[in-house]
């Protein structure tokens, strides 16, 4: 047996010994995830033990070093983590934007101190993140951004505001771009870390056309964030956004790249019934559904491909951009399918049988996807010049 | 097995693209188009072929070959399709290949190693209309003596018209059997087209062929699992060939993109056409991770292979489509013209999509995989 393949079998043991049944059904709605941070609430004791469990294993970031909280597993290991709790339907024990982007921004640019301390209470689940990027004058046009920290000596007294910081209602610490210098564009913005707890800090949901408020509009009156408190450089915060940039989009490209996206075709046929030839009953949807279904099997090939490549530096390092465009449209057309196939019954937008109208507002919400972490205009700006070299601008 | 090449891949790809490129480049085609040849290759480039040892790369080694995998073959083929060289590889290094080693027995030693040393060049009669339908057989082999006795006719036989022996498929009393009918075979004739992309396909017609029973590739009544190994090898095949088209003509297209100048600008300063290059680009990347799938699915012997082959098959031949219409596009009004490569590629693109299988076929056959 080869090294890989015990690693396999232990990994097969350790997921039938530990991940609670509960933990293997299907994630049906944002109850079922696990955010952790200091006011999270266990949805059952399940959810918690499952945590923690992988905290003790180091499976909610496998692939970080052990000093920082994680298991230090190949890439090739963490692909059979991945693959032996997919086999088993295993949920992810924790979410968050601190696994998914402030902790690759400390990999690479933290100081040991900052990793060993902020990774292991991210890789533990105690400190829930949140993004501040955007602000009301500056979307795609991030780098135009008008946050200001003002240098005080020791600390910076930062003021402005920032939008559509992900669920910044609820966490506990924010990592966000601040202007230092006004005369320099791109060398003028530092990577901050503040508590969100910080005297100065408001926050306010946004109610979205799904009529959730997942979203904020955060604002900084006056907050003194220490001269300790940053990633990178000062001034060369632009350089870390860029490169979490890079990987936002390889996590907006869709969970483990389509893997999650069953055959929406065969998923409808039972609602909508099948011919006597076995097919579903509608042959312009089910050419339409079936179209779709070549897509999502192709995407999931590529996410594959594109996970090998980039985990392996083969990558060209813009290719996430094409991931994220060619991912997030795919995805806005799935729920389009949703809607037609679910028909009048996929309307319903309160109703105790549409879940809360779960198919309504999750429609709407993949409306975001091309918008939220660059925009597909953007994604295809960036191929466009980095990749094909096409010139101008 | 990661979804990239490995060392050896990427040394044969090295080895086999500069050949290609040297040896076959489009000017080849057009020189075998312009003198109206009548075989539908160069067999000279085709010992060229033989002297890499290509023709063999799929054959077991124990008759010849190099006993190799479809993402060997597949590199190979990318490199056909870049650069639209006529070639009996899909057909018979691939195609028959794949039927012969999977049925093994009589027909599979007579044939390997014919095929690896270059010698046999094999015809894939399997379509008997104009659309590629292989389940639905209205040729019959009735038993004859000591053999069988084909009727029927076939077309979009590629290569038919020179081939050393055809693959025919034909129902019979049990099943479907497929039967090595070699090229002499009395009341056996290929009326060859000359097709959109200047390739030659025949027309067979098979009236009272008589074969022996050792003709049969694999066994009598069972032919559909040797057929199903036929096509798939084929069909990954034929979209392995497909990226190399796309990638050929996006590539040359992003080039004029970046030389043609209008309104004193270069084109591709223009947004409206780099998003339609970086859409492209990103069907392509799609297109060839899915077609390197099928190609890993097959060579494991995976049960998810077939699905995956129709998604290639659908997903490569969408991807190649776009381009060399965009490519056509894109290059305006000399998209137009002869003199440009351009609508070679979009020639050959169109015969590649209709063979064993189109978009619309393959989108159907991935309905029913699952269920629908």
């Amino acid at each position: 047996m080869s090294d890989l393949e015990a690693f396999r079998a232990d990994v097969r043991a350790w997921l039938e010994a530990n991940c609670p049944p509960e933990m293997r059904e299907p994630v049906r709605d944002e109850d079922d995830v696990c955010w952790g941070g200091r006011t999270f609430v266990f949805k059952n004791e399940a959810q918690k033990l499952w945590l923690e469990r992988c905290v003790e294993k180091g499976y909610t970031v496998p692939d970080w070093p052990k000093p920082y909280g994680g298991a230090g597993l190949s890439p090739e290991e963490t692909k059979i983590l991945r693959q032996e709790m997919k086999r088993i339907g295993a949920r992810s024990p924790l979410d968050s934007f601190g696994i998914w982007m402030l902790g690759p921004a400390l990999l690479k640019f933290g100081t040991e101190e900052q990793k060993v301390h902020y990774l292991t209470q991210i890789a533990r689940g105690e400190i829930r993140w949140c993004q501040g990027y955007s602000e009301p004058g500056s979307g795609s046009d991030l780098v135009s951004l008008q946050t200001f920290g003002d240098d005080k000596g020791d600390h910076w007294v930062v003021n402005g505001s920032k939008i559509w910081t992900s669920y910044a209602d609820k966490a506990d610490w924010i990592f966000c771009l601040v202007r230092t210098d006004k005369a320099n564009k791109y060398q003028g913005i530092t990577f901050m870390l503040f508590d969100m707890e910080s005297p100065g800090v408001t926050t306010k949901p946004i109610l979205l056309i799904s009529g959730n408020s997942p979203f904020c509009e955060t604002f900084f009156d006056d907050v003194a964030v220490p001269k300790t408190q940053f990633v990178g450089e000062i001034n060369r915060g632009w350089d870390v956004a860029k490169y979490l940039l890079g990987h936002e989009r390889e996590m907006i490209s869709g969970g483990g790249a389509g893997g999650d996206m069953v055959s929406i075709g065969a998923l409808f046929a039972k609602s909508l019934g099948k011919n006597d030839h076995g097919e579903l009953d509608d042959p312009i949807l089910r050419a339409e559904m079936a179209a779709f279904d070549v897509d999502v099997f192709a995407y999931r090939a590529m996410g594959e491909r594109f996970m090998d490549m980039w985990k392996t530096g083969r990558a060209h390092p813009a290719s996430s951009n094409m991931m994220k465009y060619v991912g997030t449209e795919l995805n806005k057309r799935r729920h389009e399918l949703v809607m037609s196939g679910g028909g009048s019954d996929a309307l319903e937008w309160d109703s105790d049988e549409s879940k809360g109208g779960a198919r309504a507002r999750g429609w709407l919400r993949t409306k975001a996807n091309s918008i939220e972490g660059g925009t597909s205009e953007v994604m295809l700006n960036v191929i466009a010049k980095r990749i094909l070299d096409l010139p101008g601008a | 097995m990661p979804l990239y090449h490995n060392d050896d891949q990427a040394m044969l790809k090295d080895s086999v693209a500069p050949f290609v490129a040297e040896q076959a480049p489009v000017s080849h085609l057009r020189k075998l188009r312009d003198e109206a040849d009548a075989t539908g290759f160069s067999r000279d480039l085709w010992a060229q072929f033989t002297e890499m040892g290509l023709p063999g790369m799929l054959v077991p080694e124990a008759h010849g070959g190099l006993g190799m995998g479809h993402m060997e073959a597949g590199i190979v083929l990318e490199e056909i399709g870049r650069n639209l060289t006529p070639s009996p590889f899909l057909a018979t290094s691939v195609g028959a290949v794949a039927a012969l080693a999977h049925a093994g027995g009589t027909q599979a030693g007579r044939w390997l190693s014919a095929i690896a040393s270059g010698e046999a060049i094999v015809a894939l009669a399997i379509d008997e209309g104009a659309k590629h339908r292989p389940e639905r057989i209205a040729t019959t082999a009735t038993r004859a003596g000591n053999g069988f006795r084909l009727d029927g006719k076939k077309s979009f036989v590629v290569h038919g018209h020179v081939a050393d022996m055809s693959i025919v498929s034909a129902k019979t009393d049990g099943g479907i059997t497929l039967f090595a009918v070699p090229r002499d075979a009395k009341g056996l004739t290929a009326d060859p087209r000359r097709l959109v992309d200047s390739s030659l396909a025949s027309h067979v017609t098979l009236d009272g062929v008589e074969v022996d029973a050792d003709a049969v590739i694999g066994e009598v009544d069972a032919g559909e699992d040797v057929l199903n190994a036929l096509l798939a090898a084929t069909r990954t095949g034929a979209a392995a060939e497909m990226v190399g088209v796309g990638q050929g003509a996006m590539d040359m297209t992003v080039n004029y993109l970046k030389e043609r100048k209008q309104f004193g600008k270069l084109i591709g300063e223009f947004q409206g056409l780099q998003h339609r290059a970086a859409h492209l680009y990103g069907e392509m990347e799609v297109a060839r991770a899915t077609v390197m799938k099928a190609q890993q699915l097959l060579d494991e012997g995976s049960e998810g292979a077939r699905l995956m082959v129709s998604v290639a098959k659908a997903k490569a031949g969408r991807a190649a489509n776009l381009a060399v219409r965009e490519g056509v596009q894109m290059h305006g009004g000399i998209g137009m013209t002869d003199e440009y490569d351009i609508g070679l590629y979009m020639k050959r693109d169109r015969a590649l999509a209709e063979y064993m299988g189109d978009v619309h076929y393959h989108i159907d056959q991935v309905a029913r995989m699952n269920g629908y």
